[in-house]
Parts: C-alpha cells; sequence; structure tokens
C-alpha cells in the first residue's frame, strides 16, 4: 500500500461525490450517495486489511504530509495518518454510512440532493478529523462538521428542529472556541502542528491544568457528559433518523476520541489532576441520566439519554488510565456507536410506519412484526450489556479499570448499567410486548428487505463485537500501551490493589489503614 | 531626494487625483450619456494606480520630508483599496438604474475615484497632516456618495447623519491631532514617537493619544464610536454601502494601525487598554445588536462593526505578528463581506424595487439555490466556522494576541465571537429552513454574477491556496513598519 495516498483518497471520494449530488435528481442522488458510501466501505475494509499491529508495526501508519500554507509562524499541513484508535473509529463511520443512506431512501422525499449532498460532507469532516495528523487540520474538520449537521437537524429535522438544530450549533461552537484558543498556545510555544510530536511533548504542569481544562470545555460538550448534554436529547429528537444514527454513531465519539489522542497523552499530569472531576461528572451523568430515560414517553429521547449514560462509563474507562479501562472505553465507543445506530433505526422503522416516537402509541409488535421484534430484542439486550453481544466486552473492560483506582465508582458505574436494563427492558416491554389492541399498529407491515438488511448487518457486528472482540482489539493494543507508558508518571494509586495474604493479623490491619486515606482522596 | 523619484512614490494617488480630475471635466460636459465611459475609465485608472504600486511605491523610504510612506504596507492596503473601489463601480449602473429609474450619474465612479485617492493617503501618511488631508478627502467623498440618491429621503437623511457625525469626529481628531502637536511639538510620526518614548509631558500626549484614537475609532465605526454605521448603510445606496464596508473600512484600520505602531508605538501599554475596550465592546455589541435586525443591510452594518472588534484584536496585540493579522483579517473580510452585498443586491421584488428584510430570504434555497449558497458560505464564514476563510482570518488575529500574552483577551474575544454566530445562523435558518417566499426575480447581471461566483469560491476550502501567498504578502507588509 505504500505510496497509495488512501486517506486522501477516502477524503476526496465523499467529497467530489457531494458536490456532484447538488446537480443530480433526487433518486439520482441516491444511488450516488450510496455507491460512495459503499467505495468508501470498501476502501475502509483495504485500510483494515493493511493496517499493521502487533510487534513492531508502526505507530502512524498510512502517513501523507503536504504543506500547505503558513499561518502565523507556524505551518498548516494536509498531514494524514492513523493509528489503531483512529482506524477503529474510521472503520466504524465508513461502515455506518451506507446504512444511513439506506435508513433515508424512503423516509426523506423533501431536497434529496441537499440531504445526500450534506451526509457526504458529514462523511468527509468525520475521517478528516480521525485521521487528521496536524492540529489546526484537526480542528478544521472537529469544527467544520457542525455545518452540515447543522443543516441536517434544521432542514429536515421534527417539529422543534430549528431550536435544536440552534442548541446543537451553539453549544458545540462555544466549547470548541476555547479549544481553539488552547491549540493556538500549544502551536506557539511548541512551534509545531505536528499532533505525533505533541503527543510526546511534556508541558510544564500548571500550563497543562488550564490547557486541559481548555480541551475539556470542548469535549465535555461534544462528548457530551452532564451538565452540558442537554443539546443532545433535543438534536436527537429533532434529527431525521439517519440524523440521529450518525449523531450517535460517530459524532459522539469525537469527544471520547478527543480524550484519547489529545488530552490523556498531552497533559498526562492534568489528566490525573482531574479525574475527580471526570468521575464525579461520570457518576452523575450515569445515574441520573439513566432515571431520566426511565421516565421518557419519546423512544428517541429514551436512547437519547442512554446515550449519555454510556457515554459516561467512557469517560470513566478512560480516565481510569489504565489499559483496561482505555480499551474499555474503546469498546465501549465502537459497540455504542453499533448498537445505538442500530436502536436509532429500530425507532426510525416503526417511526415510518406510524409518524410518532410516542411510546404508548405501540405495543404487541412482537406479533405482527416479528423479524422486527427479534432484531430489536438483541439490540436491546446489546445495550443492557448482555455477554456475547458487543457492549458486553466495553463495559466489563471500562468497569475492571475503574475497579482499579476507585472502588466507590466501579459501584455507581456499575448501577448505571443495572439502571440501564430496566429502562431498556421496560421500553421493549411496552414497544414489543403485550397485546396488539390498536387497529393502526395492527396495520404495520414487518420489515422489508431494505429495513432488514440494514438491521442484518448491525446484528451481525454486534454479534462479532461481542464473541470475538480480538478482531477489535488487536489494533489498538500497541496504541493502549504506549498510552499507557506515557500516562504510567501520573496514573493514581488505586484504592483496590490486592494485597499478598499476610498471615499476621496486625499486618493486615495496618493494611486497611494505609488504603483508606487513599480511598478518601478518590471520593473528593 | 530628486523630486522626481519623489513624485514617482506618490505615482498611485498621482494617476487617482489626475484620472479624476480629468474625468469630471469628460462627465461636466459629456452628461449623463458618459457614465459608461468613465466608469470603465475610472476602473482603467484603479487599475493604473494598482499596478504602479509595483514602482517606488512600495519600495519603502519616504517621500517630501516624511510627509508620505511609500511602503509595503501601504501597498498591501491600497491594494484592497482599489480592488473594492473598482468593484464597487462595476455594480453601481444596475443598481440605479432600476432603483430610481434615471441611469447612474457619471460623477459616482469620479467620486469613487477622489475617495480612493484619500484612501491612498491616508494608509501612506507619514505625518498628521497628511493623515488629516487623506482622510479628509476620502469622508467628504463618501458624504456625498452617501446621498447620491437625490431624491430618495433615507439616502439623505444617510448622507447628512454621516456628515454630521463625521465632522464630529474629525472635530475631535483634530483636537487630539492639536494636543499631539503641542506637546511634542512635531506632526512627523517619527518624531511623535520620539516625544512618547522620552516620557516628557506625559499627561499631555495621553490626552491627545485618546482623543486621536476616538476619531479614528469614529472613522472605523468601532463601539462607542459606531452609532452612525446602522442608519448610513442602512439609508445608503446598496453599492456604496458596499463601498463604505470595504475600501474605507481597510483604510481606517490601517491608518489606525500606522498611527499606533508609528507614531505612538512607544506608548503601547497606553494605546493598547483603549484598543482592547474597543475591540470587546465592538465584538459584544455588534453581535448582541444584530440579532434583532430585521433589514439585512443594517445587520451587516453591526457585522461590520464586529468585524472591526476582531480587527482590533490582531492591533491590540501590536508587534509585527500583529500589525500581518490585522492586515490578513481585513483582506479575508472585504472578500466575505462585498460577497454578502452582491446577494444583498440581488433582492428584488417582482417590479425590481430592491428589497431588504431578512424575511424576504425565506426559502431562497429552494427558489435561488446557488444565490442561497454563496450567502450561506459568506455567513459561515463570517461566523469564523472552519473549512471557510473566515475561520482563517480570525485564528490569525488570535494568534497574533496569544503570542503577545493576551491570551484572557483572546479567549474571551473567541467566546464572544458564539454570540455573533448566532445571528449569522438566523440567516441561514431563514434561507434554508423556512418555507419560501416569493422569490426573486431570476437575472443576475453577469458582471455581478461572475464577482458573486469568484468571491464564494476564495471564500471557500477552494481558496486555501491563496492563504499561503496571503501570509507572506501580509507579513511582508508588517515589516515595513518596524
Amino acid at each position: 500500500m505504500s505510496g497509495f495516498p488512501i486517506l486522501t483518497v477516502m477524503l476526496a471520494v465523499p467529497a467530489l461525490a457531494a458536490i456532484a449530488c447538488l446537480f443530480l435528481s433526487a433518486q439520482g442522488a441516491r444511488w450516488l450517495a450510496l455507491a460512495t458510501t459503499f467505495v468508501n466501505l470498501a476502501l475502509g475494509m483495504l485500510l483494515w486489511a493493511n493496517f499493521q499491529s502487533g510487534d513492531g508495526a508502526a505507530q502512524w501508519q498510512f502517513v501523507e504530509h503536504v504543506r500547505l500554507f503558513g499561518i502565523g509562524g507556524a505551518e498548516f499541513a494536509w498531514a494524514l495518518g492513523i493509528d489503531g484508535f483512529a482506524l477503529l473509529l474510521i472503520v466504524l463511520s465508513v461502515f455506518l454510512m451506507p446504512i444511513c443512506i439506506g435508513a433515508s431512501w424512503l423516509s426523506i422525499t423533501k431536497r434529496v440532493p441537499e440531504y445526500m449532498a450534506a451526509f457526504l460532507a458529514t462523511e468527509v469532516l468525520m475521517i478528516g478529523t480521525f485521521a487528521a495528523q496536524d492540529l489546526m487540520l484537526f480542528y478544521v474538520f472537529f469544527e467544520g462538521g457542525l455545518i452540515p449537521m447543522f443543516l441536517i437537524i434544521g432542514i429536515w429535522g421534527g417539529a422543534n428542529r430549528i431550536y435544536a438544530s440552534y442548541k446543537f450549533f451553539l453549544y458545540t461552537l462555544l466549547g470548541s472556541l476555547l479549544m481553539l484558543i488552547a491549540i493556538i498556545y500549544m502551536i506557539l510555544t511548541t512551534g509545531t502542528t505536528s499532533i505525533p510530536a505533541l503527543m510526546q511533548h511534556d508541558f510544564p504542569a500548571n500550563v497543562q491544568t488550564w490547557l486541559w481544562l481548555a480541551f475539556f470545555a470542548s469535549f465535555a460538550v461534544k462528548m457530551p457528559m452532564w451538565p452540558v448534554h442537554t443539546w443532545l436529547p433535543d438534536a436527537h429528537v429533532q434529527a431525521p433518523t439517519a440524523g440521529s444514527v450518525i449523531l450517535a454513531g460517530v459524532l459522539l465519539k469525537l469527544g471520547g476520541y478527543g480524550f484519547l489522542r489529545f488530552s490523556l497523552p498531552m497533559f498526562p499530569e492534568a489528566s490525573a489532576q482531574f479525574i475527580w472531576l471526570v468521575f464525579a461528572l461520570s457518576a452523575v451523568a450515569v445515574v441520573y441520566t439513566s432515571l431520566v430515560a426511565l421516565v421518557q414517553s419519546d423512544m428517541k429521547k429514551l436512547i437519547a439519554y442512554s446515550s449519555v449514560a454510556h457515554m459516561a462509563i467512557v469517560t470513566f474507562g478512560l480516565f481510569a488510565l489504565n489499559s483496561q479501562g482505555i480499551e474499555g472505553a474503546m469498546m465501549v465507543m465502537l459497540g455504542h456507536g453499533v448498537v445505538s445506530g442500530a436502536l436509532f433505526l429500530c425507532v426510525g422503522v416503526i417511526y415510518d410506519r406510524l409518524h410518532t416516537r410516542e411510546i404508548d402509541r405501540y405495543g404487541g409488535l412482537a406479533i405482527n412484526m416479528p423479524r422486527y421484534a427479534v432484531l430489536f430484542l438483541l439490540f436491546t439486550m446489546a445495550s443492557v450489556g448482555l455477554p456475547g453481544t458487543s457492549n458486553f466486552i466495553g463495559e466489563f473492560l471500562s468497569l475492571a479499570g475503574i475497579y482499579q483506582v476507585s472502588t466507590l465508582y466501579a459501584l455507581i458505574g456499575t448501577t448505571g448499567i443495572i439502571l440501564g436494563a430496566a429502562y431498556m427492558l421496560y421500553l421493549y416491554r411496552r414497544v414489543a410486548f403485550g397485546d396488539l389492541t390498536k387497529d393502526d399498529v395492527k396495520a404495520m407491515p414487518d420489515l422489508d428487505l431494505r429495513e432488514f438488511a440494514m438491521l442484518g448487518a448491525l446484528a451481525a457486528v454486534t454479534l462479532w463485537m461481542g464473541v470475538y472482540p480480538e478482531s477489535f482489539m488487536k489494533p489498538m493494543r500497541g496504541d493502549v500501551e504506549k498510552l499507557v507508558a506515557r500516562l504510567e508518571r501520573a496514573a493514581p494509586a488505586g484504592d483496590s490493589a490486592p494485597t499478598a495474604g499476610k498471615p499476621a493479623p496486625a499486618a493486615h490491619h495496618g493494611e486497611t489503614h494505609a488504603a483508606a486515606p487513599a480511598a478518601h482522596g478518590e471520593a473528593h | 531626494m530628486n523630486y522626481s523619484l519623489q513624485l514617482m512614490m506618490a505615482l498611485p494617488e498621482l494617476v487617482l487625483a489626475v484620472g479624476a480630475i480629468l474625468l469630471m471635466l469628460v462627465a461636466a460636459w459629456g452628461g449623463a450619456q458618459s457614465t459608461k465611459l468613465v466608469s470603465w475609465t475610472a476602473i482603467a485608472v484603479l487599475i493604473g494606480a494598482g499596478i504602479s504600486l509595483a514602482g517606488p511605491a512600495s519600495a519603502g523610504g519616504e517621500a517630501f520630508g516624511g510627509l508620505y510612506r511609500p511602503d509595503m504596507f501601504a501597498a498591501f492596503a491600497k491594494a484592497l483599496i482599489f480592488l473594492a473601489a473598482g468593484i464597487s463601480i462595476l455594480i453601481a449602473p444596475r443598481f440605479f438604474q432600476e432603483t430610481s429609474g434615471d441611469d447612474l450619474r457619471p460623477e459616482y465612479p469620479v467620486l469613487i475615484l477622489l475617495s480612493a485617492a484619500g484612501m491612498g493617503m491616508m494608509v501612506s501618511a507619514g505625518d498628521l497632516m497628511s493623515l488629516y488631508v487623506g482622510l479628509e478627502l476620502q469622508s467628504l467623498s463618501a458624504y456625498i456618495l452617501a446621498s447620491f440618491m437625490r431624491r430618495d429621503t433615507r439616502s439623505a437623511e444617510a448622507g447628512l447623519k454621516y456628515f454630521v457625525l463625521g465632522a464630529l469626529a474629525s472635530g475631535i481628531l483634530l483636537y487630539g491631532i492639536s494636543l499631539v502637536y503641542g506637546f511634542s511639538g512635531t506632526t512627523l510620526f517619527s518624531g511623535i514617537a520620539d516625544a512618547y518614548a522620552s516620557g516628557d509631558q506625559k499627561i499631555g500626549l495621553l490626552f491627545g493619544l485618546v482623543f486621536v484614537f476616538s476619531g479614528l475609532a469614529f472613522k472605523m465605526s468601532a463601539v462607542p464610536f459606531h452609532m452612525w454605521t446602522p442608519d448610513v448603510y442602512e439609508g445608503a445606496p446598496t453599492p456604496v454601502t458596499t463601498f463604505f464596508a470595504s475600501a474605507p473600512k481597510v483604510a481606517a484600520v490601517a491608518l489606525a494601525t500606522r498611527v499606533a505602531i508609528d507614531a505612538m508605538g512607544p506608548a503601547i501599554a497606553d494605546w493598547r487598554q483603549i484598543v482592547i475596550f474597543a475591540s470587546l465592546a465592538s465584538i459584544v455589541f455588534g453581535s448582541v445588536a444584530a440579532i434583532r435586525q430585521e433589514n439585512i443591510k443594517r445587520l451587516l452594518a453591526y457585522s461590520s462593526i464586529a468585524n472591526v472588534g476582531f480587527a482590533l484584536v490582531g492591533l491590540a496585540a501590536g508587534g509585527e505578528a500583529g500589525v500581518s493579522s490585522v492586515l490578513y483579517y481585513m483582506a479575508i473580510y472585504v472578500v466575505m463581506t462585498m460577497g454578502s452585498f452582491l446577494v444583498v443586491l440581488q433582492m428584488r421584488d417582482g417590479e425590481g424595487r430592491p428589497v431588504e428584510t431578512i424575511s424576504s430570504l425565506a426559502g431562497m434555497s429552494r427558489t435561488r439555490p446557488g444565490l442561497a449558497l454563496a450567502l450561506m458560505i459568506f455567513m459561515f464564514s463570517l461566523a469564523g466556522i472552519p473549512p471557510l476563510l473566515g475561520f482563517f482570518s480570525k485564528l490569525q488575529v488570535f494568534l497574533a494576541a496569544v503570542h503577545a500574552g493576551l491570551w484572557v483577551f483572546a479567549a474571551l474575544a473567541a467566546a464572544a465571537s458564539t454570540i455573533g454566530a448566532f445571528y449569522y445562523l438566523r440567516v441561514i435558518k431563514v434561507m434554508y429552513f423556512d418555507e419560501p417566499a416569493p422569490a426573486f426575480p431570476g437575472r443576475t447581471d453577469p458582471i455581478e454574477g461572475a464577482l458573486l461566483v469568484i468571491a464564494a469560491v476564495v471564500i471557500s476550502p477552494l481558496g486555501w491556496p491563496l492563504l499561503g501567498y496571503l501570509e507572506i504578502w501580509s507579513g511582508a507588509a508588517a515589516k515595513a513598519l518596524f
């Protein structure tokens, strides 16, 4: 693969197709968009197949570097390259894109060419964000993603779409602008915009604190973390189905990716310093948003709140600063990308038939839509974290990682998962089980081939990730090791470090005392 | 230094002044029929003035005993000014014909030329006297231009308002100049800089500085001296508004930069406070006040106030990086804002009369998709969203500010730009999310259409290759001041 700029091609193909879409008819735009996303999927698979992992593999692969222009003394370069984390998220993006196009095939009827163009533009910006190796280029892609999402929510969204699109745009913009100032500071003090170089750079600890906070302002909003999560339910509810899929599937991962790529490796001391903050916010999120999800009457809102809870597990895992936690966080991101995408799709399927998201309007779907009910059940279980499905791997690893740092937060995190089971099963019971009493619900046909293909593909991947996660763990293992090595000097001592059995009772007594202050410190 | 070389240094202004006078004679005898000839000749004169920048006019040094500075800084600003002036002439004839029914009078291009000559003098000034003369030549031409539609009351009102408030500002500026002269004993920038550096007569000089900056803030329309801007922009004929929002803005900002760096450089600690206040106030006030506007020209007027605020972020940073970022910002700003006004020029009702309400843009993405796309590009760019060029210009001024250690200020300005994003989004929302209003008649003048396409392409990511050159040129221009 040497010499072939595959990442640039993956960006150029949808970019050109997006422009071409604007000049086509509705049907032409649909087919072009579908073809393009499949081409990109094929390229993504090629990327995955050619990615070297294991010992001796380079950290950064498929590297491209072309200097574009200078900006304020620093250089702005077309620098692309991926490591394991980026690879997996790019693969996730290109996998979800054809499904998004498929989900919009019939439900989007107005202004189809613009819609397809906006989606393809989103794909470009997402891949670009994950592949960028230049700090400025990263920011351009990261922030540019707001434009197509703003349009998708605002033009094709539901009744309250304008409020939701504004909220989405302004919330994320404000967070990102603070990050921009931090980026500028980093560029000026180090003189480089190269992300790999900056990942090795040691900023003074007091500077790290400020930089970390600025990046946190942006990533926490994107993630989204409590209490800045409120844009997400609004955006999700108002976005069209495919918009929700891409929002939950990939855009929410930008925050986690940001922590993984910037906050942790570039500011290890500050990351350790703010563990309490991240853990506290995540703990609130995981319990609070789960409880909020429990009382929702709108299906999309329920899944949106469950996304916030799942993302809290991600932040928990990341800031455990150990390999289980980080691998787990990454697996939750991938698993959640597939599963929440699938759940939104499930909602979309019945929404297309009845045009309501009210849970109470449904009931008894297992009787007249058996195929749908089976797949919906699978994704419900995956969302709950049933062993054998994708989310189990990630949630288990994350919690194992947290447990090493703080037993208390592991307990709270686990509570969230139990609550997750409650609200998901409650949702499923109300939608799929019970008597089929309503006439319009009785008239709903089961999945057609298009819907079955989309949900089937997602189901296959969900099971694959649950049964053989090694395919997904392998590319990132080396990167996790490097990251943990970098974090080692700052990583906190856990309160649950297993102690060797000491027969003397007095010595044992001493051990518990020594551990107690550490636990105390964590709790604050 | 021999006299002919000095004249060569001032060649751009000479070309413009002589051209303007000759064309005025043509206009006087030719009457309304000569408009076309005068317009195209005026554009040729502007191009000629632009070409003459390449010679001694950008070589550095000084002419006429320091009154005039033909350096790269001036050349950069003049190139922008001449470009904007030329476009303002190109877009005028159709507007006037369709609005007032009469053909455009040939004095319009002449006044633009005179104004351009004044602006050239402003940005090349090396002395408070040449500064003032240039400024007045520019302003007086601008007052007439604002009221150019004689029979339109709004236009006349705009001209009068502009004149009264402009005269007040000139008075403030003159008072400041007299204080500076009185306490430093010279009107030459270099001598004034020495006086500030020496630290004698500190209070008097400080008062002078405050008044001079107040006068300049008026010309730049920075808060708190911005109040004339929305009224004048709304009332003036749209091509004239386009001109006001571009060329004189560049000239005023460049002039303020030169005065701040060349004449008052040693007093940076004093004027930096003023600039930081004016900058933040402009960004916040310009953005907040724009939110409730219903008239697109008023909205763009407030947008220009906020944009001056961002340019001042670079000026507050000072130093070479700061000056270069100001020029960089203004260059991209001119393209964005002229592009936006080009779209406004296309807004006409069924009978060809101009409409200016934002609500008339409703659903334009369906009735005029190309036009809507162009305006969306300009709006997102003005809001500073990547990958459009407006982002890079904001980035440049923030880089300069952080470089100068003003990172709290930069963070505040960046956060305040979120407010600005709100009203730019509103325009996009009206165009893309709302149900269509009656379409604007689908005829775009080929020249205006071409200019619009060029502006949109330059601002889009396709314009990235230009940024490299812009960085080099603005850097070279900034070097001339140090």
